[in-house]
C-alpha cells in the first residue's frame, strides 16, 4: 500500500463544508428595503386623555396587569372610573371593527382599575420642585391635572366649591353607572400623593386668591354647572327640575318630589341619565322629548341603546309648545336634509307629572371677573394650544373652555394643561412629541388574528336594573380580561409575533430577545417585502434602495 | 414534554391570540420552531434563491422542525432542482446539516440507500429526509418514490410543489394545474394554458402505497407545516409531505406575496390540506376563511388570459376543481373544529 | 476451501466474504444467481449486519448504493445489459461523487434486438463513467478480483466494476478455491470513507460545480485512475502473498514475449485461446497472448511495454464501436502508436455466437497469413449480410433486417413448422 498516491481528502468542489454560503452577501440584489417603523394605533389616536391604550394592552396580554395599569397611570388618573364613564372613541376608531367586532379597551381598562384598586397599587411622586400650583376646580380635568403635577414634583392645592371632591362624576354621573367606592378610591390615591383638596372652598376673585396663597400658576377647570333656560308657557303647577340638580339630589337620595310621569326635555346624555334615574324611582316609564332625530342625538349611542333597553320612551322630532296642568303640547318637528329640525304646525298632547330640563349646562365665569383680559366667548373662555390663557401662568380646561364636554376629554386637558404648566414653570416650552402615521386596516394582514367574538360583559338582569341603582354594566373577570386584550392587533407596533423572522426566506432578520424586537441582516436581505406583507399590524415599511 | 401537542385541538392557539409564527402568548414549547432563536437555520442566509422563494422558505421550515423533532441527528437527500442549485453551487452551501444531491429522479432511492446504512450501523438516531421539487417527484422521481413507499423504508420525502419545471425555465410538470401558462403550455389556442384533465396528485398516490403517513402543508401555515413535519418524524416507515410553494417568478406573482399567494392557494380550496395514514384520508385542515377562486388566480400572472371575457369557461372550470376539493375533501364543514 | 460451484454462487460468497453492509439489486439475467444467493445470505443472518434492499429498477439499485455509500456503509449491487444502461445517470454520478460502490456486471449483449447471452457491449457503454473496469478470466479470478475490488475502491474513493462474461462464467460450474473470512479479513480492512454522511460533521456532497472548476474535478477522476495503475498491481501482489494465487494484475501475459503475432484480448475466451494458441506454438507459430484484467484504467505503459517486440497484433473483443470497429482495438492502437506493428481488430462472440478452437484456430492463420481485414468480424455469416443488403438494394421497405436475416438463418422458418 502506497501512501504518498491516496490523497486523504474530501473530493475537491463536489463535496463542500457546511454552511459556507454566509460568504454570499445577497443584499447586493436588492432595490427595496425594508424598515422597521412604529405607527400610531387608531385606538390612541382618537383616546382625548391621550392613553397609549395599544401598549397597555401588550402588558396586560400577558398578564402584567400592574404594568398595564402603570402605563395607563402616565396619561390618566382615573382608569376604574374610565372603565365605567369614557364614552369608548378608542373602541369605534379599533380597526379590529372591521375583522369583527371592536376589542373591549374599555371592559379591560375598567379591570385594570378595579385589580389597582383591590392591591392597593400607588404611584410614587416626582422629586419637590418647590413650585406651588393652585387648581380650581375638583372635577375629573382639575384632579387629573393636580395628579400630573403632583407626579412632576409640583405642590399642588385644589379648591373646590362642592362638599365633596368629582365634580360631574360625582353629581352628573349616576351611581349605577360609577359606583361611589371607585370614585372615592380613585380621589383618594391622589389624596394620598399629597395633593391638597380644599373642599366648600369656591373661588370668588381668583386674582385676590392667587396673590394670598402665592401660587407659581393656575390650572382652572370649574366646568358648566349652570342648566340652560328656556322659557315653556306653562299653567298650573307641576314640578320642574333641572336634570343636573336631579341627578345630584339623586346622589344625596333627595328626590321625593319625583313622582308619577316624568317628562324630560333634552336629547343629551344628562337626558338619558335622568330618564333611567327616574325609571329606577318612579317605577312609571318616562318619556324623553327631544327635538332632533334618534340618529343625530346629543346622547353617546350607548347610552341611548341601554336607556331603550330599560324601556325608556324617547320622542323624537318633538318641541314641548306648552304645559297645561299635566298635559303637555308637542309640536311635531321635520328634518330637513341637512338633518335640522324644523315646526310643521302639527300638535299633539301627552300627560306627566314631572318636567325635567336636560338642555345642558353653561359656565360660571365670575371668577375671572378682577381679570378683565381675559377672553371668553359664546360663554367659554379662549385658551392657546398651550391650554393658557390670556393671562401667563394662568390655564384652562375642561368644559369651560371649548371642548367636547365630556369626563375624558377633560382629563386629557388636565394632563395637557399640566405638562404645559410644568413646562412653563421650569421657563421652558412643552412640545408634544411628533404624531406617528395613524394605521388604517389596509395597513395590517389581518389573517394573522383570530376570529374571537368580543366578551360580552355580563349584564344585570334587566329588571334588576330597572329597580335600583346596582352597578348594570358588570366586570370582566381576570381570564375574560386577558382573553379581550389579546384581541388586541397592536395596530403599527411590533408585538413580537416573529412573522418577519420566521417568514423570511433568506434568513435575513435577526431576533434580539424579548422585548427588543429584531433587526434585518441587510447583508441577506433580498428586498422581496415578504415580511412586510405578513407583517400582521403594519410594523414594516419597505422603501426604495438609495442607489 | 414533547416539543408540540399530540394534536392540533390541544393548542389553545386561537383562543390566546394569532396565528403568527411564535404567538407570544404559547409557552415556549408549543411555539413554532422558526420562533426560537436557536432555530438551526438547516438552510442559511447566502443561498441563490430569487426573492421571495417560496421552496427556500418551506425547506428551511421544514428540514428546522424536522431538526428539532430528531435533536438534530438528521440528513437530507436532494433531488436535481432549483432547490439543490440555488442551495449548492460551488463553491459554497447554504446547507448546514449532512447533505446529498446524487441525480434528478433518485432522491427518494438515495435516501433509502442513507437510511439501509444507518440501520446496518445501529445509527437508530439518526434520522432521514429526501427532498425534492415536483418535477423531481411526480414526474422523473415517481419510480424511485413508489420504490421507497413500497419497501416502506424509514425516509421521509417531502415534495417542495411549485407546479412546474422552475429550474429549466418553466415548463409543465405533472403537478401544473389545469389553465397555467407555462413555458410547454403557453397561453394560446382554443384551450390557453395548461390542458384540463390532466396531472396527478402524488399525496393520494402516496395514500395508496398504504404508507404510515401523508400530509400535504403550505408555506403560510407555518404551524400546520411544522405540526406535520413533526408528526412525520415521530413515526418510522416511508412517509410523504407535499409542501405548497409558490414560485414569483413561474407564477407572475410579486415576490413580497408570496405567503399570500399560498393563502389563497389553500383558503380557496385548490391546494387542499390532508393528512393520510395506512392507506385512509385521516385529517383535513378547514379553510379559516374562504377566499373566492378569482382572487387566488388574479395574484398570478400564468393565469391571467382566464380573465379574459373569451376564457370564461375556463375560470368557471377552475372554480368547479375548487368546489370538488372543498365537498370532496370536507373543507368546509365546522363540526369538526375544537378550537372554536 | 475448494468448491465446486456455479461461478454466480462463487461470487456471491466472496463478496459475502467482504462484509457488504448495504447490497442492492434488480434482478437482470444473467447475473440473478449473484444477487439471489446473497439475499439469501442475508436473509438467513449469514451476512450481518447487512440490509438488502429489493429495489424497483437498476436506476434506483445503484442509487441507493450512492446513498449508502455516502453514508459510510459498504455497498455492493450487481446488473447486466439493459440495466447498467438503465442506471447509467447513477454510474456517472457515482463515480463523479467518489464513491466507492462494487458492481458486478454479468457482460451481456444490448438490444434491440434483445438478446440475453454474452457479450460486452454493457461494460464497454459506461467505460468513460469514470469506473475502474476489471475484467476477469475465470470463476477463481473473479472471486480474487471481487476482494480485491473493495479495496482498491475504497483506497482510491472510486467505484469499481467487475465484469464478467454473462453465462460463460456466470452460470458455468467450475472448482474454486473460496478464501476464508480470516484471509479476507486481513487483506481487506473495514471501510474507512474518505467522506461520511453524518450530523456530526455536516457536509454537502454533490455540489453543482460550473466552468469554473469542472475541468479540474474531470482531471482529478483521470489522475486517480492513473494512480489506480499503481495500486492494482500492489494490491494483486499483496493479495498473491496472503492468498498464495496470483489473480493477474492490469494484464496478463500467456507467452507472449518474443512472438511476433500477440493476440490481445479480456475476460473468459482466453481459456479456449489457450488451447489454440498452445497447439499453433507446438506446430512451430510464433504466436502468444495477452489479457487485460483492467480494462479502466487502461494500462498504456504496460500494454506497450508486453507488445514492444510483436510485428503482429490481433486484438479480440466482444464489443463493437458501430460505425468505428474494435473499441479495445483501438486503445491498443493508442497504446502502441509508435511501434513498428500492425493491429488487426477482431470483433467476435456479439450477442452470444459460439467461439470455438476451430474457428479461433482459423481466424488466428488467417492473421498469420495477413487475411484479416483491419476491422474484422469473427465467423459472421457474410451470405446472410450479403442477401439483406441486396435486398435493400432492391426495395425501399425491406423489413426488418433482425427478421430478415433470421429468415435467412432458417429461425423462423423452422419455429414457423413446429
Amino acid at each position: 500500500m502506497s501512501d504518498e498516491t491516496v490523497v486523504q481528502t474530501k473530493p475537491f468542489a463536489v463535496t463542500l463544508d457546511a454552511g459556507t454560503s454566509l460568504l454570499n452577501k445577497t443584499g447586493t440584489w436588492r432595490t427595496h428595503r425594508p424598515v422597521y417603523v412604529d405607527r400610531l394605533p387608531p385606538c390612541n389616536n382618537a383616546c382625548p386623555a391621550g392613553e397609549n391604550i395599544q401598549a397597555w394592552l401588550f402588558e396586560a396580554e400577558e398578564g402584567n396587569y400592574e404594568a398595564a395599569w402603570r402605563k395607563i397611570m402616565e396619561e390618566n388618573p382615573f382608569p376604574s372610573i374610565m372603565g365605567r364613564v369614557c364614552y369608548q372613541p378608542c373602541e369605534r376608531a379599533c380597526n379590529r371593527v372591521k375583522l369583527d367586532e371592536s376589542v373591549g379597551i374599555n371592559s379591560v381598562e375598567r379591570f385594570l382599575g378595579d385589580q389597582a384598586i383591590k392591591y392597593d397599587w400607588k404611584v410614587p411622586v416626582g422629586q419637590d420642585t418647590g413650585k406651588r400650583v393652585m387648581v380650581v376646580g375638583a372635577g375629573p380635568g382639575g384632579l387629573a391635572a393636580a395628579y400630573h403635577l403632583r407626579r412632576l414634583g409640583h405642590q399642588v392645592s385644589v379648591f373646590e366649591q362642592g362638599a365633596k371632591a368629582g365634580g360631574m362624576l360625582r353629581w352628573g354621573i349616576p351611581k349605577y353607572r360609577l359606583p361611589r367606592e371607585r370614585l372615592n378610591a380613585e380621589i383618594d390615591r391622589i389624596e394620598e400623593m399629597g395633593v391638597e383638596i380644599r373642599l366648600n372652598s369656591p373661588v370668588r376673585d381668583l386674582k385676590a386668591e392667587m396673590a394670598a396663597g402665592g401660587y407659581d400658576a393656575v390650572f382652572l377647570a370649574t366646568g358648566a354647572h349652570t342648566p340652560k333656560a328656556l322659557d315653556i308657557p306653562m299653567t298650573g303647577n307641576i314640578p320642574v327640575v333641572e336634570g343636573i340638580t336631579l341627578l345630584r339630589d339623586v346622589e344625596l337620595e333627595q328626590t321625593k318630589y319625583l313622582k308619577g310621569r316624568v317628562v324630560v326635555y333634552g336629547g343629551g346624555n344628562t337626558a338619558m341619565d335622568v330618564a333611567r334615574s327616574a325609571k329606577r324611582l318612579t317605577g312609571f316609564t318616562p318619556k324623553v322629548i327631544v327635538r332632533r332625530a334618534r340618529e343625530r342625538m346629543a346622547a353617546h349611542e350607548f347610552e341611548v341603546h341601554e336607556a331603550l333597553e330599560e324601556t325608556v320612551d324617547i320622542l323624537n322630532l318633538r318641541t314641548i309648545k306648552e304645559i297645561r296642568g299635566n298635559t303637555f303640547v308637542l309640536e311635531k318637528m321635520v328634518a330637513s336634509d341637512d338633518g335640522r329640525p324644523h315646526p310643521t304646525g302639527q300638535f299633539e298632547e301627552i300627560e306627566g307629572d314631572v318636567l325635567v330640563m336636560a338642555l345642558g349646562q353653561d359656565t360660571d365665569l365670575s371668577l375671572l371677573d378682577t381679570l378683565p383680559d381675559m377672553e371668553i366667548n359664546w360663554g367659554v373662555l379662549t385658551v392657546d394650544a398651550g391650554m393658557m390663557t390670556a393671562y401667563p401662568g394662568i390655564f384652562a380646561g375642561g368644559d369651560m373652555v371649548p371642548s367636547e364636554r365630556t369626563v375624558t376629554t377633560a382629563i386629557g386637558h388636565g394632563k395637557k394643561a399640566a405638562r404645559n404648566i410644568d413646562a412653563w414653570l421650569r421657563g421652558d416650552h412643552y412640545t408634544r412629541p411628533e404624531k406617528h402615521q395613524v394605521v388604517t386596516y389596509d395597513m395590517l394582514n389581518p389573517w394573522y388574528y383570530s376570529d374571537a367574538p368580543r366578551t360580552v360583559r355580563p349584564t344585570l338582569e334587566l329588571i334588576r336594573r330597572q329597580s335600583g341603582f346596582a352597578e348594570v354594566i358588570g366586570d370582566l373577570n381576570e381570564e375574560n380580561a386577558l382573553f379581550e386584550a389579546r384581541r388586541c392587533m397592536s395596530c403599527g407596533n411590533c408585538f413580537e409575533c416573529d412573522n418577519c423572522y420566521g417568514i423570511c426566506p433568506d434568513n435575513a432578520i435577526t431576533k434580539l430577545g424579548p422585548g427588543r424586537r429584531f433587526a434585518f441582516k441587510y447583508d441577506y436581505c433580498k428586498g422581496c417585502g415578504m415580511c412586510a406583507t405578513e407583517c400582521p399590524c403594519g410594523a414594516i415599511n419597505v422603501v426604495p434602495e438609495e442607489i | 414534554m414533547p416539543y408540540l401537542p399530540e394534536s392540533k385541538q390541544k393548542v389553545k392557539f386561537y383562543q390566546t391570540g394569532t396565528f403568527t409564527v411564535g404567538n407570544r402568548l404559547l409557552e415556549d414549547d408549543q411555539r413554532s420552531v422558526q420562533a426560537t432563536i436557536d432555530r438551526s437555520n438547516s438552510l442559511d442566509s447566502g443561498h441563490r434563491a430569487c426573492q421571495g422563494c417560496g421552496e427556500a422558505l418551506g425547506a428551511r421550515f421544514a428540514i428546522d422542525a424536522a431538526m428539532r423533532a430528531t435533536n438534530n441527528q438528521l440528513i437530507a437527500a436532494n433531488a436535481t432542482g432549483c432547490l439543490e442549485v440555488f442551495t449548492t453551487p460551488y463553491p459554497e452551501t447554504a446547507w448546514s446539516i449532512p447533505w446529498i444531491h446524487s441525480l434528478f429522479g433518485n432522491a427518494s432511492a438515495v435516501a433509502s440507500g442513507i437510511a439501509a446504512a444507518l440501520k446496518v450501523k445501529g445509527r437508530d438516531e439518526v434520522r432521514v429526509i429526501a427532498q425534492g421539487g415536483d418535477g423531481g417527484t411526480t414526474d422523473i422521481g415517481l419510480g424511485c418514490l413508489s420504490g421507497t413507499f413500497d419497501r416502506n423504508d424509514d425516509v421521509l420525502y417531502i415534495c417542495y410543489n411549485n407546479q412546474a419545471y422552475m429550474n429549466t425555465g418553466v415548463q409543465r410538470s405533472s403537478a401544473t394545474p389545469a389553465a397555467a401558462r407555462t413555458a410547454t403550455t403557453m397561453p394560446v389556442g382554443k384551450q390557453p394554458g395548461n390542458a384540463f384533465n390532466t396531472g396527478k396528485s402524488v399525496p393520494l398516490i402516496a395514500i395508496a402505497h398504504q404508507i404510515p403517513y401523508v400530509a400535504t402543508a403550505s408555506v403560510h401555515d407555518l404551524h400546520d407545516l411544522e405540526l406535520k413535519v413533526t408528526k412525520a418524524m415521530q413515526i418510522h416507515g416511508a412517509r410523504y409531505i407535499e409542501i405548497f410553494v409558490p414560485c414569483p417568478l413561474g407564477w407572475g406573482s410579486i415576490p413580497g406575496d408570496t405567503i399570500k399567494v399560498a393563502r389563497y392557494a389553500v383558503e380557496s380550496g385548490m391546494y387542499p390540506l390532508l393528512e393520510g395514514e395506512y392507506g385512509e384520508i385521516t385529517a383535513v385542515t378547514k379553510i379559516r376563511k374562504q377566499v373566492p377562486v378569482a382572487e387566488y388566480l388574479k395574484l398570478q400572472k400564468r393565469f391571467a388570459h382566464v380573465f379574459k371575457p373569451a376564457n370564461a369557461h375556463q375560470l368557471a372550470e377552475l372554480e368547479g376543481i375548487a368546489a370538488r376539493n372543498i365537498k370532496r375533501f370536507d373543507l368546509l364543514s365546522r363540526e369538526a373544529n375544537a378550537n372554536e | 476451501m475448494l468448491k465446486q460451484i456455479e461461478g454466480s454462487q462463487a461470487v456471491a460468497e466472496a463478496v459475502a466474504l467482504c462484509r457488504p453492509e448495504v447490497i442492492s439489486a434488480y434482478p437482470i439475467t444473467p447475473q440473478t444467481h449473484i444477487v439471489e444467493d446473497l439475499g439469501h445470505m442475508v436473509k438467513s443472518g449469514k451476512i450481518s449486519p447487512c440490509e438488502f434492499l429489493l429495489v424497483e429498477s437498476e436506476f434506483g439499485a445503484l442509487s441507493a448504493c450512492i446513498g449508502s455509500s455516502a453514508a459510510g456503509a459498504r455497498s455492493y449491487t450487481a446488473t447486466s445489459s439493459q440495466g447498467i444502461l438503465f442506471m447509467m445517470e447513477a454510474v456517472y454520478n457515482a463515480s463523479g461523487m467518489g464513491l466507492p460502490i462494487v458492481m458486478t456486471v454479468g457482460n451481456r449483449a444490448i438490444g434491440a434486438p434483445i438478446n440475453i447471452w454474452n457479450d460486452w457491449s454493457d461494460s464497454m457503454s459506461a467505460r468513460d463513467a469514470g469506473w475502474i473496469q476489471l475484467f476477469v478470466e475465470s470463476n477463481q479470478q473473479a472471486v480474487d478480483v471481487h476482494i480485491q475490488a473493495f479495496k482498491l475502491a475504497e483506497e482510491l474513493s472510486m467505484p469499481v466494476m467487475v465484469c464478467m462474461d454473462g453465462f460463460i462464467l456466470t452460470h458455468s460450474y467450475s472448482q474454486v478455491d473460496i478464501p476464508t473470512q480470516a484471509d479476507v479479513d486481513g487483506f481487506l480492512p473495514p471501510f474507512q470513507p474518505r467522506q461520511v454522511l453524518d450530523p456530526a460533521a455536516p457536509l454537502s456532497m454533490g455540489a453543482m460545480v460550473g466552468p469554473e472548476a469542472f475541468t479540474e474535478v474531470r482531471y482529478l477522476a483521470h489522475h486517480k485512475q492513473r494512480e489506480a495503475l499503481n495500486l492494482i498491481p500492489q494490491q494483486a501482489a499483496e493479495f498473491e502473498r496472503v492468498m498464495g494465487r496470483d489473480s493477474g494484475g492490469l494484464l496478463k501475459e500467456f507467452e507472449c514475449a518474443g512472438q511476433d503475432t500477440v493476440v490481445v484480448t479480456m475476460g473468459s475466451v482466453i481459456g479456449t485461446m489457450k488451447e489454440v494458441l498452445s497447439d499453433m506454438r507446438d506446430q512451430g507459430h510464433s504466436i502468444g497472448a495477452l489479457t487485460l484484467r483492467s480494462f479502466r484504467p487502461f494500462p498504456i505503459e504496460a500494454v506497450r511495454e508486453a507488445l514492444k517486440d510483436a510485428k503482429r497484433v490481433i486484438v479480440f473483443e466482444k464489443s463493437l464501436a458501430v460505425g468505428m470497429g474494435g473499441i479495445l482495438a483501438n486503445d491498443v492502437r493508442m497504446a502502441t502508436r509508435d511501434l513498428n506493428l500492425k493491429v488487426h481488430s477482431v470483433i467476435g462472440g456479439l450477442g452470444g455466437r459460439p467461439i470455438t478452437r476451430a474457428n479461433l484456430r482459423r481466424m488466428f492463420e488467417k492473421g498469420l497469413n495477413d487475411q484479416l481485414h483491419n476491422i474484422h468480424f469473427h465467423d459472421i455469416r457474410i451470405d446472410v449480410v450479403n442477401r439483406e443488403l441486396e435486398r435493400e438494394k432492391a426495395q425501399r421497405d425491406s423489413g426488418s433486417i433482425a427478421e430478415n436475416i433470421l429468415h435467412d438463418v432458417g429461425v423462423v422458418a423452422a419455429a414457423k413448422t413446429i
